[in-house]
């Protein structure tokens, strides 16, 4: 067994041990998840130090026979982009339990049932990240909605079971576009070399053009409301307005992350061709998306609102850094789906502490909070900056490749993405305007600071946003090689010199 | 000097047990006094039905095929089939047992004194179990019959116990003796259709025998087999709820006694797609191009309808009856393949189907109020706070249903739309998704109304099942369970058993 399927197998023990122990014992049950998804996250590091950066191939391979009628594998392997991704989900859940550890006191179905559903998560997020075979990713990807429809649901507040049930809707019906893919290609692989889903083997396959383009647009359409792209985005603000901090954490953080490592995983790389043919329609919502985000977050009077527009924002970003097919571009991208998980962890962790002190999500309702809860406030204050990709925080790196590298391609495209830039200085400069500084507002006199728990869980996510903007390359030495495969492998080159990063 | 003709009995030895078990059934009746007799009927009933699957599973590799004068084939796919319309029967006459479902004495006018007496004298109608063990019987001739003619007779077999089963229901009598009348007229329409095409194909070939039929193919005028297949077509497609022939179904699914709902919906759906599959694989092979544009675009129909008629509806057995509508139109898919693959993902997905919809009806038995069951959905609000566990099995069932992965439904809508879309049909690969994501919606607000909302105040209750009914939905959740997580199970027996021969 690899050391991959125990990972991805240690949080559903963690579930079970959970669902061992009586309800009534909440500390306890809090204890135990923490406790798991701690022991994951240090496990999970173990698989990054084995790891061997200089194999572009697919690591901690493991291959076992699910379903044999349809030649179907439990198949796990991890590259760099899919081992930064698992890292990113493992670290950030036991951050998630500790910072929101009475989040699950007010839900409909009590704290053990919460604690199962993120643990469940938690097994579906490593999954996505590590499946090797088509049909074992869509069952994660499909799958992993309903903890979070039920966490959404049961656990939010204001309209939940509404953006529940949007959000799932939507990631339903894009799932189910990419089922007819799904099957379009293994039927064609059937014709062609044999029935399979092994991805490698897929790559090989000789489509016809409408076929393929018909087929990439079954995935991309999926792929693209999971990371919401203008026009499919419309789930998302709805969603994270309703869910909790924490869930919004791993949606936004994390799960939405499945769309874009979906694009370059499966559209990009099952689809050369097909991807070079809409390249341009995709870079065009891509920036759609940047510009469109930004202005929306601008106007948004509830904090949740800002940071999910800001997310479409981001996401747009990410995507125009994936489809410039530029090796920096895509290791940008990479390198920004990281980042984008732990600033976005850190501006929905700090917020919701706000929120649940204030008990108000709206803006206008903050003030001077510098002054009265100083580390909270200067926590928000650098996962703000992280979000306006401020030099010297890990978000600016990212920003500045994916720039650069669509630019050498898709100049236009790059200039109007810059201006987003422009605009999340005012994004997120206007609300820590208002609710950091200035008078203190009525309401607000009271308000106590970050306890000893959230500090603690709240510094992690601080630290690696700082040493990220300062020291990126661990990291971008993990994902560059990869990065550059998928380039090449979709048969495109640097229009410019290698980038000497 | 007469031989008697040989019958292989053999091979035709699990039909004929179900048969005797329902003609003891019958003398039970005359013979065996009142208080013990339910206890002697359920015995004799599911010992039919194990001993028949015992014998299926005796006759499970024989060589030889052809029994009873070749007026049945007893081939791999018509076994496996047999044994799901067997497996199916064991879960629902559990559930049948319950008699609590049933009239106290069919023949008392609704609301009349003779009523009222008989419900005091806890008096109860154990003819349903002979009854059901007929048209257990009928369903195992029907996908195995190899002329028209036993398919016509095991048509009716199956069918006319139904038409008064449905009429049995202890509560809403008027509304459940309508819906009976509705399925036997309308029953007896389709069973007209199903002769009169049969009459064509004759004239067409001049033989009744399906191998007959494909034989004959190219050597006559085509008319005459294009009126023979749409008019034979007609009356199975009206069993299997296909639109526009469906009108019957979310009447009598709501009107019959839940227990029979269910099977109706399960077993009737595996007979008479069996049926199906085996006409047009057989029979109707050769002359493909006839009919399958026209199935194709019933199918298309079918599961667009069902899907998004259900949307509307406001009682849990007439949104099942409509989702069945839907599900028809997947499995004729599975016709339409005319592949390996199609059979064998058909063969799946009946089986899977078939167990999670007798789970499904088996949970609304439970669902109740003072006055009996409650299928008004909008009385189930709250439901998952009041009976988490039957909520959440009730929640896997639709999610199932909705085919999200990790089910069996998924699994079986993955196979046999894969199976459609090898067969070069595509556009019913693209109607199937997006039908199924029409379904999911009215499947999902099901679990909102159960776990987001809060109970109402009249709201129902689940009662505690009687130890049959909890043995039926048990075991058929625990088994849709299994199947979606190792589908193989079945699977790879599906694919050995898909084939039909001659």
């Amino acid at each position: 067994m690899s050391l991959l399927t125990i990972v991805g197998g240690l949080p559903l023990l963690g579930a079970l041990i959970v669902a061992l122990i009586p309800s009534k014992s909440s500390e306890l049950i809090k204890r135990v998840a923490f406790g798991a998804t701690l022991v994951i996250a240090v496990v999970s590091i173990f698989l990054a130090t084995g790891f061997d950066k200089n194999i572009t191939g697919m690591q901690y391979v493991q291959s076992n026979t699910w379903v044999a009628a349809f030649n179907i594998n439990y198949a796990v392997g991890i590259d760099g982009i899919s081992l930064v991704l698992i890292l990113l989900s493992t670290i950030l859940v036991p951050i998630v339990v500790l910072a929101t550890w009475h989040e699950s006191d007010v839900g409909r179905w009590g704290t053990k049932s919460f604690y199962i559903l993120i643990l469940v998560l938690e097994t579906m997020m490593i999954g996505v990240f590590a499946a090797t075979d088509l049909f074992l990713f869509y069952v994660f990807f499909e799958a992993m909605l309903i903890p979070v429809y039920f966490l959404i649901g049961g656990y939010g507040t204001g309209n939940r079971s509404a953006a529940a049930v949007k959000f799932l809707l939507y990631s339903l019906f894009g799932g189910l576009l990419m089922l007819a893919s799904v099957i379009g290609i293994y039927v064609i692989a059937g014709n062609q070399i044999g029935a399979t889903f092994d991805l490698t083997k897929l790559a090989t396959l000789q489509i016809d053009n409408t076929t393929e383009n018909l087929l990439f647009l079954g995935f991309f359409i999926a792929f693209a409301i999971k990371a919401p792209l203008w026009p499919f985005h419309t789930w998302l603000p709805d969603a994270a307005k309703a869910a909790t901090p924490g869930t919004s954490v791993l949606l936004l953080g994390v799960l939405d992350k499945v769309g874009t490592y979906g694009m370059i995983r499966f559209c990009i790389a099952l689809f050369p061709d097909a991807s070079k043919t809409f390249t341009p329609l995709i870079i065009t919502l891509a920036v759609v998306s940047i510009i469109y985000g930004a202005f929306m977050a601008i106007g948004q009077k509830d904090i949740k609102g800002l940071i999910a527009f800001t997310s479409i924002s981001h996401f747009g970003f990410i995507t125009m850094g994936i489809f410039a097919m530029t090796s920096q571009g895509m290791s940008g991208a990479n390198l920004y789906m990281v980042n984008h998980g732990f600033s976005t962890a850190a501006l929905f962790l700090v917020a919701g502490w706000m929120m649940i002190r204030r008990g108000s999500s709206t803006i206008a309702d903050f003030g001077g909070l510098q002054r009265v809860t100083p580390v909270m406030a200067w926590a928000f204050f650098i996962a703000g900056m992280s979000g306006l990709a401020l030099p010297g925080l890990s978000s600016f790196v990212s920003e500045f490749l994916v720039l650069v590298g669509t630019y050498t391609r898709y100049p236009v495209a790059a200039v109007i993405g810059t201006l987003g830039i422009v605009l999340a200085a005012l994004y997120i400069l206007i609300p820590i305007q208002k609710t950091l500084h200035g008078p203190i507002t009525t309401g607000n006199e009271n308000l106590k600071d970050l306890s000893l728990r959230e500090k603690i869980a709240i510094s992690p996510i601080i630290l690696i946003i700082v040493v990220m903007g300062f020291y990126p390359k661990p990291v971008l030495d993990l994902i560059n090689p990869t990065a550059e495969k998928v380039v090449v492998g979709a048969g495109f080159t640097d229009p410019i010199a290698k980038m000497g990063k | 000097m007469l031989t008697a003709p040989s019958l292989t009995y053999s091979l035709i030895a699990p039909m004929l047990i179900v048969l005797g078990g329902a003609l003891v059934g019958v003398l039970v009746e005359a013979f065996i006094g009142r208080a013990h007799r339910a206890a002697v009927q359920l015995t004799i009933s599911v010992g039919a039905l194990l001993l028949a699957l015992q014998q299926i599973w005796r006759i499970r590799n024989l060589s030889s095929t052809s029994a009873a004068v070749n007026s049945v084939t007893i081939d791999k796919a018509g076994i496996f089939l047999q044994a799901t319309v067997v497996v199916l029967g064991l879960v629902a006459v559990l559930l049948v047992a319950d008699q609590d479902n049933f009239v106290a004495q069919a023949s008392a006018v609704p609301g009349s004194n003779e009523e009222k007496s008989s419900l005091q004298e806890k008096s109860q109608q154990t003819e349903i179990f002979p009854l059901f063990l007929f048209a257990v019987a009928g369903m195992m001739l029907f996908p195995v019959a190899a002329d028209l003619i036993t398919l016509f007779v095991a048509l009716e077999v199956f069918s006319l116990p139904l038409y008064l089963l449905a009429g049995l229901s202890r509560r809403r009598r008027l509304l459940s003796q309508e819906s009976a009348l509705k399925y036997f007229l309308l029953g007896a329409y389709s069973s007209a259709f199903f002769l009169f095409g049969a009459a064509f194909l004759y004239g067409y070939s001049g033989t009744i025998s399906l191998s007959g039929i494909s034989a004959a193919a190219g050597s006559a005028n085509n008319v005459f087999l294009l009126i023979g297949i749409v008019f034979v077509s007609i009356g199975l497609l009206f069993k299997v709820g296909a639109v526009p022939f469906h009108s019957w179904t979310p009447d009598v699914y709501q009107g019959a006694p839940t227990p029979i709902t269910g099977f109706m919906a399960a077993a009737t759906k595996v007979a008479a797609f069996g049926a199906l599959l085996r006409i047009f694989y057989i029979g109707f092979a050769e002359e493909q191009a006839l009919w399958r544009p026209l199935i194709t675009v019933i199918a298309i129909i079918t599961m667009l309808f069902g899907s998004l008629v259900a949307i509307a509806q406001r009682d849990v057995k007439r949104m099942l009856a409509y989702s069945s509508i839907a599900h028809a139109g997947f499995l004729l898919s599975g016709v339409v393949a005319l592949n390996k693959d199609g059979l064998a993902a058909s063969l799946f997905y009946l089986f899977a189907y078939g167990l999670t919809t007798l789970a499904a009806f088996g949970i609304v038995t439970l669902v109740r109020d003072s006055s009996g069951e409650v299928s008004d959905l909008n009385r189930w609000t709250g439901l998952g706070k009041k009976s988490p566990l039957v909520a959440a099995a009730f929640s896997f069932i639709l999610l199932s249903f909705a085919g999200i992965p990790l089910t069996s439904g998924f699994i079986g809508k993955f196979a046999i739309f894969s199976a459609a879309y090898k067969s070069g049909n595509i556009s019913l690969v693209v109607a199937g998704v997006i039908s199924s994501a029409i379904a999911a919606f009215f499947y999902i607000r099901v679990i909102i109304m159960m776990f987001f909302t809060d109970p109402i105040n009249d709201s129902v209750s689940v009662i505690i099942p009687s130890v049959k009914s909890r043995i039926a939905i048990i075991t058929a959740t625990v088994i849709s369970v299994i199947l979606g997580l190792l589908p193989s199970l079945l699977l790879n027996a599906a694919t050995t058993y898909a084939n039909f021969i001659k």
